[in-house]
């Protein structure tokens, strides 16, 4: 598997302060990545260093082949940044804005007049197109900022925040658009996010960092079994009537670890996913079932998790 | 960087402040030739378009000592928010993460300035210079043009530092206000406050009294002079008067006094030799504006570029 992002040993320090710890990141082709942590555990730092736009104290960053550190013209030309609260120059308009970008990047005005057209449609500003970008509300501009990411057609995209402080229904457009040029370009996108529920809901992989060290990694399942393999899962179950014989038959079942009863509802903590197994052992005692719920772990609840750990 | 630099070149000239002070000094100037020229018709003189740029009439200064003053505020105003602007307006990291080197984007912001500045400058004298022949009816020699073409560079120049003096303040400083007052600060003090200075330095270096002969006159001149050459306003003021003035000798006390005291009528310098007399000035200028500009460099390929 192609490796876009490789990070080897990378330590950043501030006056002595640790900003990022050895850090080991691979990121593999086509992947949304989800890169999680609280404010300040060096989510931005490291996104920096893989950018070139900040050296590392030690270790190396690699960007689709390229080393960030040593030629970080080649990786800023392959990669799309979005920086967290993104600004554009509001005195011009949205097309000029990203005209300019279009120009940085060496694209002839021929080619990005046409290119600008397709991208402004695509997040669905191109009615605005000729608004000067001091008009635009947060969420504009922030659709703006994928455009602008868009426009030089990268293999990689960096998104720091891309959904902080936008309404609901603008964050999932946006969550949405992200997924799609994911998809369609077969593109690679490092999301940095404090926003576990929308992470959750896109990204294939996550990783969680904290002070600048690398706490976990994995898919969200990983993740999650993990957690509930330390300190087992939760089903709820809710039955028509709860006789003894039951109450045997669902301890009995294998990886179950405690019974709970309090009047026709049963809570059970059991190693994984026992659901299936549950509602089969009620119904050869001849039980029904009026409710089963199976609490799998959040990320969210993941994420504290780690926190509280690290 | 080319495109960084046609980016802000149509930045500068599209702004608001830019237009309200070209305005400004647009007017300023036409109505200090404008008495200068109606000064000058009584008393024809050999360079007659130079004097309009040097000679004042009634309550107007002449429109060199207008450009000594509201130049340093063309040079601040275009210079003063060009790095700090770009994090209040969050705007570094986005065009910092494109194929670009970091020095061809300050390198391309300085030029663009420097650009702003000669335009300026030279649209301003084009205007004088027309209104001068409407209203003398004939037009300026081939000498004439060619140190008007030097006093535009001297200008340029001048400018120029104080261009690179507000990038400098703009990386410095984290707020455009503070660079903005840091800036208007140091033009008062090399403007104004440099006279007192130089005074004082004098007087502390070679004591004036009613009993000191005239070699500590001399020497307390001298110190004078060379305090004042500190602040780029008079190494302007000092260039510009030797190339738009002909007559002009030097700028030593000797010189002075000959003039004053024996009052022979003085022919006027060629072109080269009132050139030479100034060079160092020119020089000095040249190099407080690279010397300006090569600190905000320095400074600003370390800083750190997070907006946060």
């Amino acid at each position: 598997m192609e490796l876009v992002v490789e990070t080897k040993n990378l330590c950043k320090y501030y006056d002595g302060v640790k900003a990022v710890e050895n850090l080991n990141l691979r990121i593999r082709r086509g992947e949304i990545y989800g890169f999680l942590g609280p404010n300040g555990a060096g989510k931005t730092t490291t996104i920096l260093m893989l950018l070139g736009l900040t050296e590392p104290t030690s270790g190396e960053v690699r960007v689709c082949g390229h080393n960030s550190t040593r030629e970080p013209l080649e990786v800023k030309r392959l990669t799309g940044y979005l920086p967290e609260n993104v600004g554009f120059y509001e005195d011009l308009t949205a097309r000029e804005n990203l005209q300019y970008i279009a120009r940085l990047n060496g694209i002839p005005d021929r080619e990005s007049a046409k290119k600008i057209d397709e991208v402004l449609e695509r997040v669905g500003l191109l009615e605005v197109a000729d608004w000067r970008v001091g008009k635009f509300s947060r969420g504009m501009k922030q659709r703006l900022g994928i455009a602008d990411v868009l426009i030089k057609d990268p293999l990689f995209a960096i998104l720091d925040e891309p959904t902080t402080g936008i309404d609901p229904e603008g964050a999932s457009q946006i969550l949405k658009l992200i997924v799609e040029m994911s998809r369609e370009r077969n593109m690679t996108v490092l999301l940095a996010s404090h926003l576990l529920y929308q992470v959750q809901r896109i990204c294939d992989r996550v990783g969680i960092i904290s002070q600048g060290k690398l706490v976990a990694e994995g898919t969200i399942d990983e993740l999650g079994s993990k957690i509930t393999g330390q300190s087992g899962s939760i089903v709820e179950v809710e039955v028509s009537e709860l006789t003894p014989d039951l109450l045997q038959a669902v301890k009995r079942i294998k990886g179950v670890r405690e019974v709970e009863s309090s009047g026709n509802t049963l809570r059970l903590v059991c190693d994984g996913d026992l659901r299936a197994e549950i509602s089969q052992a009620i119904a050869e005692k001849g039980g029904t079932i009026l409710g089963l719920r199976g609490r799998i772990p959040t990320l969210e609840e993941i994420y504290l998790r780690y926190f509280r750990e690290g | 960087m080319s495109v960084v630099f046609w980016k802000e070149l149509a930045d500068h000239f599209g702004s608001r402040r830019f237009a309200i002070l070209f305005i400004l000094i647009c007017v300023i100037g036409m109505a200090s030739v404008y008495t200068a020229a109606q000064a000058i018709r009584g008393a024809p003189e050999e360079f007659i378009f130079l004097s309009l740029f040097t000679s004042h009439g009634g309550a107007l200064p002449s429109f060199l000592s207008f450009l000594s003053f509201f130049g340093p505020l063309i040079g601040v105003m275009l210079g003063f928010d060009a790095i700090n602007g770009e994090y209040s307006r969050r705007t570094i990291s986005r065009v910092l993460a494109q194929p670009i080197f970091r020095d061809s984007w300050i390198n391309g912001k300085f030029l663009a300035g420097l650009a702003t500045v000669a335009i300026t400058v030279i649209s301003i004298i084009l205007v004088i210079l027309g209104l001068g022949i409407r209203m003398l009816g004939f037009g300026p020699s081939g000498e004439e043009l060619w140190r008007i073409g030097i006093f535009w560079g001297i200008s340029v120049i001048y400018i120029g530092f104080w261009l690179g003096l507000g990038i400098l303040f703009s990386v410095v400083f984290k707020q455009t206000t503070s660079s903005a007052l840091a800036s208007i600060a140091a033009w008062l003090l090399f403007t104004f406050f440099i006279y007192m200075l130089a005074g004082l330095i004098a007087d502390q270096m070679a004591p004036l009294g009613p009993k000191s002969g005239p070699e500590v006159w001399v020497k307390h001149g001298r110190i004078e002079d060379m305090v004042m050459r500190i602040s780029p306003a008079t190494l302007f003021a000092e260039a510009t008067r030797a190339i738009l003035i002909p007559n002009y000798r030097g700028l030593s006390l000797a010189a002075m006094l000959s003039e004053a005291e024996a009052e022979i009528p003085t022919n006027p310098l060629p072109i080269g030799q009132s050139l030479l007399l100034v060079w160092p000035q020119i020089v000095g200028l040249i190099a407080l504006t690279g010397v300006c500009f090569a600190i905000s460099y320095a400074i600003f390929m370390r800083q750190e570029i997070r907006s946060t």
